[in-house]
């Protein structure tokens, strides 16, 4: 079956939230900047970013800048806007993301064709307006196919 | 170490609705169905409604997913005159089978003598559990999930399916096989939602909805209700029908699985799994039993996928073959008595094909198989298991055990 290209969801229709543990993931996207949540006192990396480490409980953490890159872990294909039910085909994607082993991000891929995806693909940061002013990372290819 | 609990309660009593496609239930109201799913399974196990004094929920006491089942109502509605015990597991449908503990607890602590567990659910237009993560407004942490668009647990699910299939070559034909083998178990059952066999051509035509899974990989949405009535074996002697033994029950689940309905954090090797090794290490810890002492097994089946990797986390199969164990025929009811390491599963059709009660279905199945009044019985039916999840934990699964 071909799915034909895959497309990053229309931003107008995405909305987050955040809290005072998540804003700095957030902030940085804000900025095109890739981070993750690290603990600042054993250097474990979870997502999402939460109050305490769970490898050593401390409420330290640091947001280094990522390379932005990442591997596909898994991944779906869908063909129907989450928003009206339209046609659509967009690929939701677990990305193990690069400098923090292997911590998942759930994003979108785009810039390809579904039918092309694999699990252990390289990707690249991608960046899509949402409303309120965020952006949100997504990937694609990191070498066009 | 053998349970301290073993054998000392039962479920005596089961009931049900009749069961409605999505929405069909209407003008029918969530307590009109509830009530009439406790009153038949009263009078299955021969009390009075004025005899219930406990109530074990799952599922945080919900009722889908927006409804909430309250005691205090419960009692008012039925006439129920004193509750001893009141409780809940917490998260969603992983504690369909293990709210027969939740009830053991209860009993074994003297709070009470007959513990109703009650599941109804009615999914209106704004109810709809099937794309319960989209319609949802983002919370800080869903925002690391719903813009992603996977709005449902299916959705989330598909993930696993497909991470199974690049580690160990598992195919779409082994998912076909879990759907075609428990539709076989719908026929001669009136209330099934889907009675027709299902063919390899309505299976491969059949759109998909997140690639791996079709939409035949999905369960059914359905409105409906379903009650057990649990009790001391003890007291089981003066009830209907023979007991069915709650031999081994366990409910929780590791860290690495987690939210793993909201989240996606896993490694291999539990990102393609369950979730349930650890409630199912723990029922063979419980019984000194293992999954080859199964005489059938009724596996929560909200998406096909996951019976597979069920099988294996419960240890019907080594991890990683559960396609060649589907595959075999294994799993089918007719291949009960015939292909080796046999062990049919969802005698009942289960959430797929008969009904979708959030997982209390698997738990009647399982009573009527070790009482021997099974539409489907399997023969000399000493063990059966049941279990509730994968999802986000704790998920939970029950030994019954023929008195």
């Amino acid at each position: 079956m071909a799915y034909g290209p895959a497309r990053a969801l229309p931003g107008k229709n995405i909305k987050i939230s955040t809290n005072p543990d998540t804003e700095p993931f957030w902030l940085a996207a804000k900025e095109r900047r890739l981070t993750a949540c690290q603990c600042g006192n054993c250097g474990h990396f979870r997502m999402p970013p939460s109050p305490y480490c769970p490898e050593c409980r401390s409420q330290d953490k640091v947001w280094p800048d990522l390379p932005g890159t990442g591997e596909v872990f898994s991944f779906a294909v869908c063909t129907r806007n989450p928003a009206d039910g339209s046609e659509y085909v967009y690929v939701p994607v677990v990305v193990a993301l690069d400098g923090t082993n292997g911590v998942h991000l759930v994003t979108n891929l785009y810039a390809l064709d579904a039918d092309d995806v694999e699990i252990g693909m390289k990707v690249k940061v991608g960046w899509n307006p949402i409303q309120d002013g965020w952006v949100l990372p997504i990937f694609e290819p990191a070498e066009p196919a | 170490m053998a349970w301290a609990h073993q054998d000392k309660t039962a479920i005596v009593g089961i009931g049900s609705t009749d069961y409605y496609r999505r929405g069909k239930s209407w003008p029918r109201t969530i307590n009109d169905m509830a009530g009439e799913a406790i009153i038949k399974a009263c009078k299955d196990a021969g009390i009075a409604v004025t005899d219930l004094d406990g109530f074990a929920y799952y599922s945080t006491a919900g009722a889908g997913y927006k409804d909430k089942f309250d005691t205090a109502s419960l009692m008012e509605t039925l006439g129920i005159p004193h509750v001893g015990f009141s409780a809940s597991l917490t998260s969603g449908g992983g504690g369909a089978s293990g709210a027969a503990g939740l009830a053991t607890a209860g009993l074994m602590n003297e709070d009470c003598k007959y513990v109703v567990t009650v599941m109804a659910l009615q999914q209106l237009p704004e109810h709809r559990l099937g794309v319960v993560f989209g319609a949802s407004a983002p919370t800080p942490e869903n925002s690391f999930l719903q813009p992603s668009g996977l709005v449902g647990p299916g959705h989330l699910m598909s993930m696993l399916a497909r991470r199974h299939m690049h580690l160990y070559g598992t195919t779409r034909d082994a998912f076909k096989e879990i759907v075609q083998a428990t539709r076989l178990n719908t026929q001669g059952r009136d209330k099934a939602v889907r009675k027709n066999p299902l063919s390899d051509d309505e299976y491969w035509g059949s759109p998909m909805l997140a690639d791996p899974l079709c939409r035949l990989d999905f369960c059914l949405e359905t409105d409906g209700a379903v009650a057990i009535i649990t009790t001391t074996t003890d007291r089981a002697k003066d009830c209907r029908h023979p007991p069915a033994l709650i031999h081994g029950c366990a409910h929780g689940g590791a860290r690495e699985w987690g939210r793993a309905f909201a989240w996606m954090g896993m490694q291999d090797p539990d990102f393609a799994s369950s979730g349930h090794k650890f409630v199912a290490d723990r029922l063979w810890e419980q019984t000194g039993l293992t999954a080859r002492d199964m005489d059938c097994a009724q596996i929560y089946d909200h998406f096909s996928c996951m019976v597979l990797m069920q099988l294996e986390d419960y240890g019907f199969c080594e991890k990683g073959e559960g396609n060649d164990y589907v595959l075999s025929g294994a799993i089918r009811y007719a291949n009960r008595n015939s292909v080796t390491g046999a062990c049919p599963v969802n005698t009942h059709g289960g959430n797929l094909n008969e009904a979708y009660i959030i997982g209390l279905t698997h738990v009647t199945e399982a009573v009527e198989q070790v009482r021997g009044d099974a539409i489907h019985q399997v023969e000399d039916c000493e063990f059966a298991l049941s279990s509730g999840g994968p999802a986000s934990l704790p998920v939970s699964g029950l030994i019954l055990r023929r008195a």
